[in-house]
């Protein structure tokens, strides 16, 4: 009679065991992912604290100023303001060095992979069903083993975050390039250009503002990571809510949540905006 | 002197050209091959030169492998098997940088639709093949206005393309070409986008172009008035194919076979046909030795051969006029028997230039009775022109059905 009170299959210990193996055997090769992402990550972080908050205050004013205008600037001042007020300054600069390091890395290894996808339909059909993978697994399922190799903070943070934020550039990216007018390309070849060439002066000018798209994607995706990353031991804005929750401190998840929100909106508007005066710019 | 040189040019399209190609060359059909392979024949055994300065016209209909065959001369398309010589280099044999080399060197190419880059203005546009050949801004600049001032748009260098209508973008796309100064330009249907009054106004200025300065021009339509209008000589291509090359009148007049004699139905025959191409040395001659000439002596041999009209020619053969039975007739009763052969020349009977086509004679075929003379450009006579043979001209063009010339007088 079968009656389950004993483990026959032992997997989890075999996993362990697994995991034990690659963290020994493999120690370079998850230190050398480790370093750069924590490098960049603390030079982000220590430069976004070490600043006075005034001075965060008046760039990021600046930008939303230039790439949209008045509104958004104000919009952005407004904001920033209110979230110092209510405490969580330090937090959001957090949130905003992990979300800029993911992003960072996501550029860095997305467009370069998009516009091979774009250029390779074999290269696209390895990598789709891979992008399929990233974004429909449950970001839960992929923080177990992240942590397991990279031990809990706000370096494995970013990296789950990566994990997630990446597809939509490397989609957006090809879909741009394949948007190209063929004709433009073999204009480009007729004319004496290399292939570098094309691609430089023909695909990604043209292909620019649904690159652009694909990179505000990215960025919502990273800040919505945000609450999840906390609970692998990231600092920044997903701490008030995980610890408002865990507490039952409603109000402190409240406000940890409502300035996730905020920073939602104001980074969507600023690369909105880009993407549109890129847009324009090459318009007919 | 030939500047492009295609042998047996062949493309298949598909997975497996080779086998396309073995199938082609053993004899199967385009359909056959496609039905039992799926491989596409675009050009099957292509050859032809095309001299330099002239505009070779590439015609066939939709799919027969006109873009295909073009695009295999610079290489846009790899062709898969054959040879194209470009002014003594192979093509085919160059590596990718000799081959970009080629390309900013040698050829140009214009687009049927236009395909100028929507993120660069009109002078970016045009000088976008100096740039890749990275020619300073100050001089490429030079070189794309005087580009666009040869096509007549000054004025609009920092326009975007898209605010240009169809046939303003479309000089933008020619002097793009022409910026580079090149060889060769390679015309795909270029105007065939445009409405037919701008297409045919681009034609005239292509031709004005052309006056000035010659390049050899490559150029695809499916369009047969364009085609005789601008071609110096004209390929036809079926299904792959090119079936027959020639001069706008070799082929309307020969036409190799019915898929040709098909496509030039209903075309005017009158633009491309000139008088030498149809001209006949059948009717009575008379040499003026003396002179006076010999007006009595006229009138004898043209009542004998039963003949209305005589064309007197110096021994040279150089053409002096016409005469008939009537004005002879008139000149002897006159001056009793005597007077100058000269005087009885018909005064309307001036002769047309071998080169003239059907419609510029047309109105003096019309409206005289005797066969019009026909002279080449040193006033030597080459024949006449009669009604009936002009009729007959037009009615075989018109149907298609062969020879009607024997029936001549
Ligand atoms: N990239 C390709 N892959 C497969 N088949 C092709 C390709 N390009 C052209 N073909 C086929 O080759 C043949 C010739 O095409 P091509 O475009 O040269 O014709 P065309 O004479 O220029 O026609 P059109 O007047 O429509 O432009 C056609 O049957 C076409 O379907
Ligand atoms: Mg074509």
């Amino acid at each position: 009679m079968l009656r389950f009170e004993d483990q026959i299959i032992p997997l989890d210990s075999w996993i362990n065991q697994f995991i034990d193996w690659l963290v020994e055997g493999y120690r370079w090769f998850f230190q050398a992912i480790k370093w750069p992402v924590e490098f960049t990550l603390t030079g982000f972080e220590t430069g976004l604290l070490a600043v006075p908050p005034l001075v965060v205050i008046l760039v990021f004013v600046a930008i939303a100023w230039k790439s949209s205008g008045f509104r958004l600037a104000l919009f952005t001042a407004i904001t920033l303001v209110l979230i110092g007020l209510l405490g969580l300054w330090e937090d959001t600069m957090i949130t905003l060095a992990m979300v800029f390091s993911s992003v960072f890395f996501c550029v860095l290894a997305g467009i370069p992979l998009g516009i091979w996808a774009g250029r390779s339909d074999r290269f696209e059909a390895i990598i789709r069903p891979c992008l399929d993978a990233m974004q429909t697994t449950p970001a839960f399922v992929y923080l177990v083993p992240i942590v397991m190799l990279f031990s809990i903070g706000n370096v494995a943070g970013v990296l789950a975050t990566i994990v997630f934020a990446l597809p939509p550039l490397i989609r957006l990216t090809s879909l741009g390039l394949r948007q190209v007018h063929p004709e433009l390309v073999e204009a480009g070849f007729a004319l004496g250009a290399t292939n570098w060439q094309v691609l430089r002066k023909v695909q990604i000018p043209l292909a620019l503002p649904t690159i652009m798209a694909g990179l505000n994607q990215t960025i919502m995706m990273a800040l919505s990571m945000v609450v999840i990353a906390a609970l692998i031991g990231a600092g920044g804005l997903g701490s008030p809510v995980i610890l408002g929750l865990n507490t039952m401190d409603i109000g402190q998840a409240t406000i940890g949540g409502l300035a996730i929100v905020l920073m939602a909106i104001i980074l969507d508007r600023i690369t909105q905006s880009m993407s549109h005066k890129n847009n324009t710019q090459g318009g007919d | 002197m030939d500047i492009i040189t295609v042998k047996n040019l062949y493309k298949v399209f598909g997975a497996d050209p080779a086998k396309g190609l073995a199938l082609v060359k053993a004899g199967n059909s385009k359909e056959e091959i496609y039905e039992q392979t799926g491989l596409t024949v675009g050009v099957q055994d292509a050859s032809f030169t095309v001299a330099k300065g002239e505009i070779f016209v590439v015609m066939g209909l939709s799919g027969s492998g006109k873009s295909t065959l073009v695009r295999m001369l610079n290489r846009l398309i790899e062709p898969t098997a054959g040879e194209v010589w470009v002014d003594g280099d192979n093509v085919l044999t160059m590596n990718r940088d000799q081959l970009v080399k080629f390309r900013r060197s040698k050829t140009s190419m214009v687009f049927q639709s236009f395909a100028l880059m929507p993120h660069l203005n009109v002078l970016d546009n045009v000088c976008f093949g100096l740039e890749l050949d990275g020619m300073p801004r100050p001089q490429r600049e030079e070189r794309g206005m005087d580009a666009l001032k040869q096509v007549g748009l000054e004025g609009w260098e920092k326009a975007a393309p898209g605010e240009l209508s169809g046939g303003m973008q479309q000089r933008v796309g020619l002097a793009r070409g022409l910026a580079m100064d090149p060889d060769i330009l390679l015309m795909d249907e270029a105007f065939s986008a445009l409405d037919p009054l701008i297409r045919s106004e681009m034609q005239d200025e292509l031709l004005k172009l052309q006056d000035r300065h010659e390049r050899t021009i490559v150029f695809i339509s499916h369009d047969l008035d364009e085609a005789l209008r601008i071609g110096d000589r004209i390929a036809i291509m079926e299904g792959g194919r090119v079936v027959q090359v020639g001069s706008p009148e070799e082929i309307l007049q020969n036409p190799a076979d019915d898929y040709v004699r098909a496509f030039f139905r209903g075309v005017d025959p009158t633009g491309v046909i000139s008088a030498g191409d149809i001209v006949r040395d059948n009717q009575p001659k008379v040499i003026w030795h003396t002179p006076e000439g010999s007006p009595r002596a006229t009138l004898e041999l043209l009542n004998n051969q039963d003949r209305e009209f005589g064309y007197v020619v110096g021994s040279d053969r150089k053409f002096y006029g016409v005469v008939s039975t009537d004005s002879l007739r008139d000149l002897l009763e006159a001056k009793n028997g005597k007077g100058n052969i000269e005087q009885a020349f018909l005064e309307a009977a001036t002769p047309v230039q071998e080169g003239e086509c059907l419609q510029d004679i047309l109105p003096q075929v019309a409206s005289h009775l005797w066969p019009i003379p026909v002279v080449d450009e040193n006033n030597l006579y080459q024949g006449v022109v009669s009604k009936n043979r002009f009729l007959r001209t037009l009615y075989r063009a018109g149907n298609d059905n062969g020879n009607g010339n024997d029936l001549d007088q």
